[in-house]
């Protein structure tokens, strides 16, 4: 878009070249300036709206529960760095841990003792005690980790790590 | 393609008499022109205040809780966050600067006579506007000088004659300075007081265009004895010139949030003693001295009480400048009015000086 205007302090020109005369020339600066302008405020606008990666916990255990805490055939979401994760004391008696967030779309899951499964309440997903899929929409099974209990007795801790 | 454009929109709004308008506005040249430029200046720098105050909403959290971590959030961790609050904070503190002087420039040049006068008042209601944006804004990063800032703010609210102490509790939300408070303050920065400056803002500018530039009362009678007066056409000439002139403060913008970045302070702890020194920002500060000049009694009132008075009659004649000006109305000189814009002038600078300086 050139700005077609003729100033009062503009001289006329005398050989008015058609193709590339001085007003075009500025007209064609001016515009690059312009442009250059909107450019160096849109690029840290652009990225200031993009959120900051919060990255991952250093530090990937947490304790989960106090092993009295846990029945056989239980569960318990527990906070696990900055997402959930669910621990579970299947019907023997074995501890286990893994994330509750559900591979479909991200709703977190929880322990059905009826049925000693674990089930996402979103979309009706289910998981087996070993964090594989066995009905509804979750593409894969649930990520599973490492657990650890520390102590002795129901004061012991279960301490849950990444695998 | 911008002619296309402005062809379907001109088949569908009729665009005649606004092109006519645009076409025929014209910006009067003579010795005092330079004073036109604050106002387009003053624009700017809310246009930028507007602008990256929206982008500081993404990440800011209202809370007492959360605030001071918010923002050490934003200059820390996203992206160009440092950039978007220091130009925020600083165009702040231009924007007070440059409408003040457009303020004192307008007062000498007594542009506000017959047919400005309402012009002026809201433009004198703007720059009212803008002071409690400064001070609603100073608070929001909940850092220690802001928290006691705002106490001793507010404090000088609660010294207005009977409804002192209503608008102390209205403006903190409760008798202390508190989260309550934080979370009153950002509603009236980011909501009520854009509603009311944008409205003000179109206001001003309508009546600006409807009337055009005043020229000073010299060249005004030299014109009416027949002298002709230069003009240049607004569009895109003198536009040309106002961008200009914002480019140059956007590159002092980008300088100052460069080199001097906004410092966030120590998170407010309503229960620390106060820190030394403390004094609000440099556009209260001759406010703050005189108040804190004053003797504990004038006569048998309150000697803050006075002054809070004083300040206020000080506002209201302000806003009435146009009205009680009645030589500066009728063409004629009014020496008066001029002498009372150099006191308030120098009044103001000293008083800003010294309270600087002060211990």
């Amino acid at each position: 878009m050139a700005i077609v205007h003729k100033s009062p302090l503009a001289t006329k020109p005398k050989a008015v070249d058609a193709e590339f005369d001085r007003r075009t020339f500025l007209d064609a600066l001016l515009a690059v300036g312009f442009v250059s302008t909107a450019a160096a405020i849109a690029y840290p606008v652009a990225m200031y709206l993009v959120p900051p990666a919060t990255g991952e916990p250093e530090t990937a255990s947490a304790v989960a529960a106090k092993a009295g805490e846990l029945k056989p055939n239980s569960g318990k979401v527990f906070k696990f760095g900055n997402r959930p994760g669910i621990v579970v004391r299947t019907p023997d008696g074995e501890l286990r841990a893994f994330s509750a967030v559900c591979t479909h779309l991200d709703c977190t899951v929880q322990f059905k003792s009826d049925t000693s499964q674990m089930w996402c309440a979103c979309h009706n997903g289910t998981y087996d005690l070993g964090g594989n899929v066995v009905s509804g929409p979750p593409p894969r099974g649930l990520e599973p980790f490492k657990v650890n209990v520390r102590g002795e007795g129901s004061d012991a801790e279960i301490v849950v790590s990444r695998a | 393609m911008l002619q296309t454009a402005m062809n379907w929109l001109d088949e569908r709004l009729d665009l005649t008499d606004i092109k006519a308008f645009v076409k025929e506005k014209g910006v009067p040249l003579h010795t005092q022109e330079v004073w036109y430029y604050l106002g387009g200046l003053t624009l700017f720098l809310f246009a930028v205040q507007i602008f990256t105050g929206i982008l500081l909403l993404l990440y800011y959290r209202p809370s007492a809780a959360e605030a001071y971590e918010s923002v050490q959030f934003i200059v820390t961790k996203v992206p160009f966050g440092w950039l978007i609050r220091n130009i925020h904070s600083w165009s702040a503190n231009l924007l007070i600067a440059v409408a003040f002087a457009h303020f004192f420039s307008v007062f000498l040049l007594k542009s506000y006579r017959k047919p400005r006068e309402l012009t002026w008042v809201s433009g004198m209601l703007l720059l009212f506007l803008m002071l409690g944006f400064g001070f609603s804004g100073y608070l929001l990063p909940w850092n220690e000088l802001s928290f006691f800032a705002t106490k001793v703010g507010t404090g000088i609210a609660g010294a207005v004659p009977v409804v002192g102490h209503f608008m102390l509790r209205l403006l903190r939300g409760g008798d202390d300075v508190t989260g309550a408070t934080l979370s009153r303050f950002y509603g009236l920065h980011v909501a009520v007081l854009p509603a009311i400056a944008t409205a003000l803002v179109g206001l001003h500018l309508l009546f600006v265009q409807r009337q055009g530039m005043s020229v000073p009362m010299k060249i005004e009678r030299r014109v009416n004895a027949g002298e002709p007066l230069r003009e240049m056409p607004f569009f895109p000439n003198y536009i040309l010139r106002d961008v200009l002139a914002w480019y140059v403060a956007l590159a002092l913008l980008a300088a100052l949030a460069l080199f001097y970045p906004w410092e966030l302070g120590t998170k407010a702890d309503p229960f620390a003693a106060v820190p030394p020194g403390i004094r609000p920002e440099w556009y209260f500060l001759a406010m703050f001295h005189t108040l804190k000049l004053l003797p504990s009694h004038i006569w048998i009132f309150e000697g803050e009480r006075v002054g809070v008075i004083a300040f206020g009659l000080a506002a209201a004649f302000l806003v009435f400048v146009p009205f009680l000006d009645r030589k500066a109305s009728r063409g004629e000189r009014s020496p008066v009015f001029t002498i009372a814009a150099v006191a308030g002038l120098v009044y103001l600078v000293v008083f800003t000086i010294i309270g600087h300086v002060a211990k």
